[in-house]
């Protein structure tokens, strides 16, 4: 009895020595430096960037408001507001638009036969293998007013003058959406695959038409997989650097371009902070809708 | 006697798989007529093309060229979600995100019935499978008897003119069919529907169905009674597939046949070589010099339980198996080597088609 008690115990402290590095690497790793920008979200900026150790609310209240360089008076900031409602417009935006090019593209592959899927998930993982950057660039290449798209269109004859695509809103899309798409596809692939095929048959027989199959009984069991899907498209996107940065030039920006800016040119760290630890809530507000999805899901699987 | 409408009619129906010299025909210019309120049978070894022409019935597959008629209408083009015909899949099929109850409603909301209706027929639906306490159970929680069940009643629901159930049992265990057995009869009964059940089992199928049509290779090789196809089986093959049987040759003259131990019997058949058949069940093993009797010797015995099999081997290298009731308590069953003899029930040996 005792000596089984030991080993319990024996098997315990070493589950617990085991883990001590990963433990460390963690809370130093990733809560030390988010507790540094939560301080400093909390204190005044200094004159060139950097903070000043004075306890100050200032970083949290200009989020919303600005102050009246005239009368000091506080007005809600409708540019702030303007960043942040486009930034969530686009990421809902380029979630809906990956899940609409990639659930087609997702049942597609899945419904391959077994050897050819590989293939078709291979040709989806590409770009994940070129860096970022030069993705975008490349999209940049492709939708400029002299780019390919532009070209060929006035080749075409379709239009006399190029579009103008670039440094809009419209290209923020068109370039996250192509970056993202992967992230959509590949949770859509693994719930359409473990999708029964037979119940499509049920379905019908029961006096469903294609439209009500695809409503009430595919959306329904494949469910997890556009959850996580569109937080795995939609969370990048709220954060997105690069893409809005190349594509919507300097005056679409996002949150993730407004923070850069305050902790640079701004030299406002401590609304920079402030921005970060905002974007963080309304991310975990998200992977919280996620996760009581996926568990509803589990539950209705057994 | 009043002619039944017919309910389900295939007409020469022909279904290829592959283009070309490729092409296989899983059914070859097959045609039945099922009856209203029947129990109709498809028996087959697998790849016969039972499962097959239930798809066509289903409209999950249109024929090559042939037509399937219901109640007289044509509705080989069809699409499945426009025919009054419902089926019970061999793997159930079970909506997993619906409860029992929501399973059973589908067919009913897909057709657009009012919710008292699809709530009424719903209740009416669980009473008659035995499984309103699960209602709201999801299904995965049930037992595969239960979800055969739930597969049942969802397909009853919108009381389709025709049932077709594709290998329902085969995923239960032995017990469990036999209850199951019972029950889809009762089913049957008790709704009026007519059932096309498909089965590779012929005990399934002799015991539940009124028809049968044995089918081999695409072809339908004979429809009848369970009875008549024991009892009279049309070929070689229906004779094998159902039950166990002897396989004999001989020659004919036209009133009597001689078999290769030399022994004539009375029967007519075309005149020449014939293939003949006949049931354990039909030969009596009696003691050797008995009257009529051919002499043969026991080669081996196989205990059944009720029954034991008594491998025998007679003159002319004919091996046969005769079944007897296994000897009551304290009977010794017979040795190997023991002479025996061995007779023909009368009008049980038959000439066969090959």
């Amino acid at each position: 009895m005792s000596a089984e008690t030991d080993a319990e115990t024996r098997k315990t402290r070493n589950a617990w020595l085991l883990s001590t590095p990963a433990l460390v690497l963690l809370l130093f790793a990733a809560s030390g430096p988010l507790l540094i920008v939560l301080t400093y979200s909390f204190l005044a900026p200094g004159e060139y960037g950097n903070v000043v150790w004075d306890f100050d609310l200032r970083g949290w209240i200009s989020i919303l408001y600005t102050k009246d360089i005239f009368d000091g008076t506080y007005h809600l900031a409708d540019a702030h507001l303007s960043i942040f409602w486009r930034s969530v417009k686009l990421s809902l935006m380029t979630t809906a638009v990956t899940f609409a090019i990639g659930f087609p593209t997702a049942w597609f592959i899945a419904t391959r036969p077994p050897a050819q899927r590989a293939f078709w998930l291979f040709l989806i993982t590409i770009p994940f293998w070129t860096n970022l950057l030069i993705r975008t660039v490349a999209i940049n290449e492709v939708i400029r007013n002299e780019g390919l798209l532009n070209t060929f269109l006035i080749w075409l004859g379709v239009i006399a003058e190029p579009i103008r695509i670039i440094y809009t809103d419209t290209a923020v899309l068109i370039g996250m959406a192509y970056v993202y798409l992967p992230l959509m596809v590949l949770p859509l692939y693994a719930a359409i695959d473990r999708f029964d095929m037979r119940l499509l048959e049920a379905g019908y027989d029961l006096y469903a038409s294609r439209g009500q199959v695809l409503r009430r009984v595919i959306l329904p069991i494949v469910k997890p997989g556009i959850v996580a899907g569109s937080i795995l498209v939609f969370v990048p996107s709220l954060g997105a650097y690069v893409t809005p940065r190349v594509l919507g030039g300097g005056k679409n920006m996002m949150i993730g371009n407004f923070i850069e800016l305050q902790f640079g040119q701004g030299r406002n760290w401590p609304l920079g902070a402030a921005l970060s630890m905002t974007l963080l809530c309304v991310v975990m507000v998200a992977l919280l809708i996620y996760v009581r999805a996926a568990n509803k899901g589990d539950n209705q699987n057994g | 006697m009043t002619t039944i409408p017919t309910a389900v009619e295939a007409k020469s129906i022909v279904k290829a798989f592959g283009q070309g010299a490729v092409a296989i025909k899983a059914l070859d210019n097959v045609s039945i007529e099922i009856k209203q309120g029947e129990f109709f049978t498809l028996l087959g070894p697998s790849g016969c093309g039972k499962t097959t022409l239930l798809r066509l019935i289903a409209g999950f597959d249109t024929p090559t060229s042939g037509k399937i008629l219901l109640n007289g209408d044509d509705i080989t083009h069809l699409p499945p979600n426009k025919r009054p015909v419902n089926t019970v899949f061999q793997s159930y099929a079970l909506f997993p995100h619906l409860t029992v109850a929501e399973n059973i409603g589908f067919g009913l909301q897909m057709q657009g019935r009012p919710k008292a209706e699809v709530t009424e027929s719903v209740a009416r639906m669980l009473a008659l499978v035995q499984l309103e306490p699960m209602a709201n159970r999801k299904t995965s929680q049930l037992s595969g008897g239960q979800q055969q069940r739930v597969a049942l009643a969802r397909a009853l629901a919108p009381t389709p003119k025709v049932l077709l159930l594709d290998e329902p049992l085969s995923a239960l265990d032995l017990k469990l069919r036999k209850e199951m057995q019972i029950e889809l009869k009762r089913l049957q009964q008790e709704t009026g529907i007519t059932f096309v059940f498909v089965t590779h089992d012929q005990e399934e199928a002799l015991t539940m169905s009124d028809r049968i049509a044995v089918m081999s290779a695409g072809h339908v090789q004979q429809i009848g009674t369970p009875r008549d196809i024991y009892t009279r089986p049309a070929n070689r093959f229906v004779a094998s597939f159902i039950g166990e049987t002897n396989f004999l040759s001989g020659q004919s003259d036209g009133t009597s046949v001689t078999l290769a131990n030399g022994a004539r019997l009375p029967m007519s058949a075309p005149q020449g070589r014939v293939n003949l058949t006949i049931r354990p069940e039909q030969l009596r093993v009696v003691p050797l010099g008995t009257e009529g009797a051919m002499p043969a010797h026991v080669a081996s015995t196989v205990y059944f339980g009720t029954d034991t099999h008594l491998h025998l081997h007679l003159e002319g290298g004919i091996d046969i198996v005769a079944r007897q009731q296994s000897p009551a308590q304290g009977g010794e069953a017979m040795k190997e080597g023991t002479p025996v003899g061995v007779l023909f029930a009368e009008g049980a040996l038959l000439a066969l088609e090959d």
